[in-house]
């Protein structure tokens, strides 16, 4: 069974030394994963409350690190309440649903590795092994699939309370959600193209060297990917659905103590995971300059982790600086703004591709594609005024009709 | 302002110096005349101000004031003149402080001090009979178990506040229209009140 | 170790198939349905097309049931059904006639295709007999080593994988039909859409316009 193939440990086949290395691989990412929930949380508060000239949690704890660990016991305590005219099955299942994607996704995250002059493998006793807990063949399919997945957590949830506001926040999140699936699965095949293998250890490979595709992809599909993933994150200012001025709580209404607690742990376990994801497909993952010899495989985990913190960073920017996107506003961002952009760029990127196989010039290969993106996009824009035209021209015909009708039937 | 002009501001933000305060640990210092809990004065040989004429309690918009007078015993006279405030009682449950009760007062008896953290955790602790409410001998206010006195919270429980004159006139600037506290004596009045003239004498005839 | 999961896969497909047609409440029978296709996909890891596995949670469980379950939670009709009450006649032995014979029909078609009852390699296996043979994954030297001699751990050729069998058959046998497919996916959203809009607030089929709530008052 070749499911975690291409991890170098599993060539001589499954036994007992594989076992233990995946056990101890499996507990590793799960305890790294639940401490930098924690922390994460902290560094969230802490940050935004330094942007806004405030200090943050200071209490618990020193620099008030035990603030999450507080909360979470605070919410443990509460009372655990099952709406009576809930679906009480679903409304149980539905925060598991949106917890387990997010574990998921990080186990295909290269963690560490020297990218930079080895083959990123390291050896315990004796076996060589990547630092990821797998390393399927459609690795980045998984992290697709588990962001589709997550989607189930939200929207169940709102339907499965009962009342109306979870509902009308858990259509909308979906719908938010379902939206920008598609921008980051074509700012992904850009990615794709460039590396020409879904394995995420192979990604990260072909960026050794400061090869990232950051640039060598040209800065679309990462602005495009960012956008993508803040909006399936939910996070400001996509966060019209979770938003307390708009609906109340959004799809998690209805829930208190733990449950509450799992929805709020598995949002941002997502945030981490998928600026982890970020780091591996943009930014070359473990790579970076390896400072002080004789540690090779450390220096792999510490850019890992330095990446990460930029990313974690630039949420936690985005959330102090920018105003809520009204929901119309963010739909037409999707759909009219991010789809074509990227589709547009994927295929500029494989037009530079398949000039480069075949000999094509590569200037006159980046006029043409430029003046057909560029006449693209002018029909584009002139179909979403024309429409927006047609919208107004239709209401106000509406409204004017109303008034004479009202004036006629006087 | 553009759109990467917002994350400047939010990035530099980060290296300013941050404006909260260490509250419960440093409080910030009160306004002089700050309406907090209030005090039953007495004067500076130690008899109580309060003569049981139940203004106060007239005035009160909130009716949380409970006056009782009772005639003064002969050998013992515990207020000047014939009588004294033999039951009162202020319930904090209603009070919203507006001292409209010390603006009433002929006697300074009811002042306030600046305190008002003081959180009673039951119903009966909410109503301050008259022993909590009176000063002691030394002219402070009584520190119950549940309030948070800080410094300065407690000088000058009187009837300074009434800073110029009865009718806020220029005239009276300078001159102490108050009586002498129990512990503190003849509080000094504050210059600077009014910069206009108005209504009012300085030998006490109300104009027309 | 493979028929073990093989079984309890099995297992959870019949048990969400038979949760979408036994369940009363439709939001429970498309979780079912979700089960029913997890456990699909990780039949297909077991049968090396790892690819497929991943896009049918992406495209099946992740997007086409998600749409189910909009439309069911929007359209309101997620309260029970009424099952006794048939609005035509016959309905159910007619489906229990047709479902035992396709079920004995697929039962013989399985049995004649496997034991070669229909010629070729192609049907029997499913795999295409003859597999391009420039894309031998083991050959491949990760970017930081090239040139520098290292040997690739590597036990002999790989099977060609899945994403690349997929793509090399989409773009060169079957190109055609792919592209069309397309073509018939856009012209399905294009209709949808076009059928969905309503034109300045007016109820098209009758042609009234929207009423004035309240005339305005004179003077």
């Amino acid at each position: 069974m070749n499911v975690l193939a291409l991890d170098p440990a599993y060539i001589g086949g499954f036994g007992l030394d594989e076992a233990l290395i995946l056990i101890v691989k499996v507990v590793a990412a799960f305890a790294m994963l639940m401490v930098a929930v924690m922390l994460m949380i902290w560094f969230e508060r802490k940050l935004i409350g330094d942007m806004q000239n405030r200090i943050g949690p200071a209490l618990a704890g020193p620099w008030g690190i035990l603030q999450t660990m507080a909360d979470g016991i605070k919410l443990f305590f509460k009372e655990d309440l099952v709406p009576a005219r809930s679906d009480r099955f679903v409304f149980k299942l539905a925060p598991y649903l949106s917890l387990v994607p997010a574990f998921l996704v990080f186990t295909v995250v290269p963690v560490g590795g020297n990218f930079t002059t080895g083959d990123g493998t390291v050896s315990w006793w004796g076996n060589t092994t990547y630092l990821q807990v797998a390393d399927p063949h459609i690795g980045i399919l998984l992290v697709l699939a588990m962001s589709s997945m997550a989607v189930y957590g939200v929207m169940l949830a709102g339907w499965s309370s009962g009342s109306k506001y979870p509902l009308l926040g858990s259509v909308r999140a979906s719908a938010q959600m379902v939206s920008y699936e598609a921008a980051l699965g074509l700012s992904l095949a850009a990615v794709l193209l460039q590396s020409g293998s879904l394995s995420t250890h192979d990604i990260v490979a072909d960026q050794s060297g400061y090869d990232w595709n950051l640039w060598v992809t040209g800065i679309v599909p990462f602005v495009v990917f960012l956008i993508a993933v803040t909006a399936e994150l939910n996070r400001p200012p996509f966060d019209m659905v979770e938003a307390e001025q708009e609906l109340v709580g959004g799809f998690h209404t209805e829930y208190s103590s733990i449950r509450f607690a799992l929805f709020f742990l598995a949002e941002f376990m997502n945030v981490i995971t998928m600026s982890a994801i970020i780091v591996t497909l943009f930014l070359g993952g473990p790579d970076g300059p390896i400072l002080v010899e004789g540690v090779d495989w450390l220096w792999g985990i510490i850019w890992f982790f330095l990446k990460l913190m930029v990313f974690l960073f630039v949420f936690v920017w985005l959330r102090a600086t920018l105003p809520r996107l009204r929901y119309d506003q963010l739909m037409d961002m999707g759909w009219k703004v991010l789809i074509p952009l990227s589709l547009g760029w994927l295929l500029f990127l494989g037009a530079l591709s398949i000039g480069r196989d075949r000999g094509w010039s590569e200037a006159v290969v980046i006029v043409v594609s430029v003046a057909a993106l560029a006449t693209g996009g002018l029909v584009l824009r002139t179909a979403v005024r024309a429409g927006r035209a047609q919208r107004q021209a239709d209401e106000a015909g509406e409204t004017a009709d109303r008034a004479t009708q009202g004036g006629g039937r006087r | 302002m553009n759109f990467f002009g917002g994350f400047r501001v939010t990035f530099a933000k980060l290296f300013e110096k941050r404006v909260t305060s260490q509250y419960p640990t440093v409080k910030r210092p009160k306004p002089e005349r700050f309406h907090g809990r209030h005090v039953l004065g007495r004067y500076e040989d130690g008899m109580e101000r309060c003569i049981g004429c139940e203004l106060c309690a007239g005035v009160c918009p909130a009716r949380c004031i409970y006056v009782r007078g009772a005639d003064n015993p002969p050998d013992s006279p515990v207020a000047p003149g014939e009588r004294y405030g033999y039951v009162y009682e202020i319930n904090y449950l209603r009070c919203i402080h507006c001292d409209l009760c010390v603006e009433a007062c002929p006697t300074e008896a009811i002042t306030e001090s600046k305190l008002f953290e003081f959180s009673f955790t039951s119903r009966d602790d909410a109503v301050y009979t008259k022993d909590e409410l009176l000063v002691g001998d030394d002219g402070r206010p009584r520190r119950l178990p549940w309030e948070d006195w800080r410094p300065g919270d407690d000088e000058h429980t009187s009837g300074w506040m009434r800073a110029t004159s009865p009718s806020g006139s220029a005239a009276w600037e300078g001159r102490a229209a108050w009586s002498a506290e129990l512990g503190y004596g003849v509080r000094a009045p504050e210059q600077g009140q009014s910069a206009e003239a108005g209504p009012g004498t300085p030998d006490g005839e109300p104009s027309a | 170790m493979e028929i073990a999961v093989f079984a309890v896969c099995a297992a959870i497909v019949i048990g969400g198939a038979l949760g979408v047609i036994v369940t009363r409440h439709p939001v429970h029978a498309a979780l079912s349905l979700v089960a029913t296709l997890f456990g699909i996909a990780v039949l297909f890891l077991t049968l090396d097309a790892q690819f497929l596995a991943a896009v049918q949670v992406i495209v099946y469980a992740g997007a086409i049931v998600v749409l189910f379950l909009f439309v069911i939670m929007l359209l309101g009709v997620d309260r029970v059904e009424n099952l006794r009450t048939e609005p035509l006649g016959g309905q159910r032995p007619l489906a229990a006639g047709i479902g035992v014979a396709v079920l004995v029909l697929a039962l013989l078609f399985t049995i004649a295709a496997s034991s070669g009852g229909f010629g070729g390699d192609t049907v029997a296996t499913g795999r295409p007999a003859a597999v391009a043979p420039e894309f031998d994954s083991c050959t491949a030297v990760p970017k930081a080593l090239e040139g520098s001699g290292a040997a690739v751990a590597c036990d002999g050729p790989e099977p060609i994988s899945n994403i690349r069998q997929v793509a090399w058959w989409v773009f060169t046998d079957y190109v055609w039909a792919f592209q069309l497919t397309g073509l018939l996916l856009t012209v399905a959203v294009v209709g949808a859409v076009v059928l969905a809009r309503q034109r300045g607030g007016a109820d098209d089929e009758t042609g009234e316009p929207v009423p004035d709530p309240a005339p305005e008052a004179v003077g």
